[in-house]
């Protein structure tokens, strides 16, 4: 495995994961492209013994496996990628940005649990003024 | 070559290749229903043939020799797995077509159903580990279109964070296999015990820690489970049903398969801390919440820890009860959520805030959420009971202390959320708007109501008949437990 490809895996890898800790769908699509490819390099580089092509006659071939782990990795991605596409225009026609929002049920459990916590200390000082 | 295999996942794709085509609701239906009736009666027939040979079923695809050839493996956890997962998503779908919701009236829902069907069965009879990758995309993509099909805005929003955090886990998982194929050269599940064994400790970890992160991610179990509390209660009743009883046991399958076939070292205490974490953490989050989409949902998590925690014992006794866990826990967190979807179709809603005694408007609702519900804190003589009872047995006997005192607390206090969702929606006064819609009356809704009381018989009968079923489970902990069987089933002697 050369150094340079290497690098390559590690740059793809690192930017795609910063891209995907982001809000912005947009962005998260980008990251997945880059893992998805950074992950296809990764098993070529890793798995893949350099041989001859695999013609009739041949000794010493290259193993084929990697070739078709990576293929419908390739397609695999594809579809993802797709889908993370439609979801983001979508999310878009709904209120014309592409923010993942935070869960409404759980801000609501938040601020109840931040009502009770007020209310307990109201009721604290109320105790120590008598 | 044993054809038979070949059903349970064929048969579902050719079905939703000809439901995607004739888009007419009633061709669907009926294509649906075949389509699932021949996994059924394939998945049965297998369980029968594993049975009475004693004997590890194998399909090598196109007449190659053994490693070389894509196969299907089915074993006694996978034939078992394979009926109960095929029986849930039949039954889901009966109710589903009951509820006349939007979704299943959509073109694309019979066809992305049948996808998810073939992308479980796949995973259950997966005999590598490339195939194992092939079949959770499968089963992912379609639970992505499932889960999003309304278009919602908090469908979309939840979605999200679904579909990014599993495709991160996709991305591990192919990272171990790509990484477990550059160590070893093969990624056939027979073939890499034998080449796994002669890798350095150092690096047999790492993959191992690899796929466990990949697969903990699937199965939900502490730390890794935040995303399944958000996502599943978006979804319409019928979908979360099978995505709650289904999904997350494909992981802890993945998770079982892992730990004692590819990684056989028996007694895991990081698992077990795992496992101790998960069943706490899950239950407290089901407490903290009001609304029993959600609680069933954080009771999930707290399920899962269970399983893992018998994976994590090993041994006989330890992964027969795992098994016996999952035979129990699908049906039972199904049936829950299909109650949850009866109260849901006439409310709008099952807040505790919004909806209550609904004991007094319909006794038989109550009896069909209690009679589950019970199992699932394991109390006697419900399935639930025996499953938990094997467990912390196991877990006596291996001297884990720790472990089952978290087991019986976590238990505990999924009896007291129980009984937070019994007292919020069945108990109490009789909600005037929500009443208006007359909730809960199950004449009302027949399809949907007869599939629920069939699940909810189906989970006594496994306590009534937990004999043969768990010595079955016992079958299949011995096979689990001695990799070799499974290896030369596979590779032939």
């Amino acid at each position: 495995m050369s150094l340079s490809l290497v690098v390559l895996i590690a740059v793809l890898f690192g930017t795609g994961t910063y891209l995907l800790l982001h809000r912005t769908l947009t962005r998260i699509v980008l990251g997945v492209a880059m893992l998805a490819n950074g992950l296809n390099v990764l098993i070529i580089a890793a798995g893949a013994r350099q041989g001859e092509p695999p013609l009739v006659g041949r000794s010493d071939t290259t193993d084929s496996v990697p070739q078709a782990l990576v293929l419908t990795a390739i397609v695999i991605g594809f579809a993802v990628t797709a889908f993370l596409l439609a979801l983001a225009w979508r999310s878009w026609t709904i209120d014309g940005n592409d923010a993942v929002e935070d869960d409404v049920e759980d801000r609501r459990i938040a601020r109840a649990d931040a009502a009770e916590v007020e209310r307990r200390d109201v009721r604290h000082h109320e105790d120590v003024d008598l | 070559m044993n054809a038979l295999l070949a059903v349970p996942l064929a048969v579902p794709l050719m079905g939703a290749a000809i439901s995607i085509v004739f888009r007419t609701l009633a061709v669907q239906r009926i294509v649906s229903f075949f389509a699932l009736a021949a996994s059924l009666g394939a998945a049965i027939a297998i369980v029968v043939d594993v049975v009475v040979d004693d004997q590890i079923a194998v399909t090598r695809f196109g007449g190659w020799p053994a490693p070389v050839a894509i196969t299907l493996v089915a074993d006694r956890l996978s034939a078992l797995l394979l009926v109960v997962a095929v029986t849930m998503v039949s039954l889901v779908l009966v109710f589903a077509i009951g509820q006349r919701a939007a979704d299943e009236r959509s073109p694309f829902y019979h066809p992305v159903y049948l996808v998810l069907c073939a992308g479980i069965a796949q995973a259950f009879l997966a005999g590598d580990l490339f195939n194992l990758f092939v079949a959770f995309e499968l089963l992912l993509m379609a639970s992505y279109v499932l889960l999003t099909l309304e278009g919602t805005d908090s469908q979309i929003r939840s979605g999200t964070t679904y579909v990014v955090l599993n495709v991160v886990e996709s991305t591990i998982l192919l990272t171990a296999i790509g990484l477990v194929f550059a160590a070893t050269g093969t990624v056939s599940m027979a073939d890499l015990p034998a080449r796994l064994a002669e890798l350095p400790d150092g690096v047999r970890s790492g993959l191992n820690l690899l796929l466990l992160v990949a697969f903990g991610i699937k199965a939900a179990v502490f730390p890794l489970f935040f995303w399944l509390p958000d996502a599943y209660p978006t979804a319409p009743s019928s979908v979360t049903a099978v995505f709650a009883g289904l999904l997350t046991k494909v992981g802890v399958y993945a998770m079982l398969r892992t730990e004692t076939l590819l990684f056989p070292g028996g007694h895991s205490t990081l698992l077990l801390w795992i496992a101790g974490l998960t069943m706490v953490v899950g239950v407290l989050g089901a407490i903290s919440h009001s609304e029993m989409k959600r609680i069933l949902s954080f009771h999930i998590v707290s399920q899962i820890g269970y399983m893992v925690m018998g994976i994590g014992l090993g041994g006989e006794a330890a992964i027969a009860a795992t098994v016996f866990y999952l035979l129990h826990h699908i049906p039972v967190k199904t049936s829950l959520f299909l109650v949850q979807g009866i109260i849901e179709r006439d409310t709008g809603t099952t807040s505790f805030s919004a909806v209550g005694g609904l004991a007094r408007r319909s006794g038989p609702l109550a009896v069909l959420f209690l009679l589950p519900a019970l199992s699932l804190a394991g109390l006697p003589p419900f399935s639930g009971f025996l499953a938990k009872y094997g467990l912390v047995r196991a877990g006596l006997d291996l001297q884990s202390y720790v472990v089952v005192v978290a087991a019986l607390a976590a238990s505990l206090l999924t009896l007291v959320s129980m009984t937070k969702i019994w007292t919020g929606l069945f108990w109490g006064d009789i909600h005037p708007a929500a009443d208006a819609a007359r909730p809960g009356v199950l004449r009302r809704a027949p399809l949907m109501a007869s599939a629920t009381v069939v699940l909810v018989v189906g989970t006594l009968a496994i306590a009534a008949f937990a004999g043969p079923l768990y010595s079955y489970c016992v079958g299949a902990g011995r096979q689990l437990v001695d990799p070799s069987v499974y290896i030369e089933a596979v590779l032939g002697s």
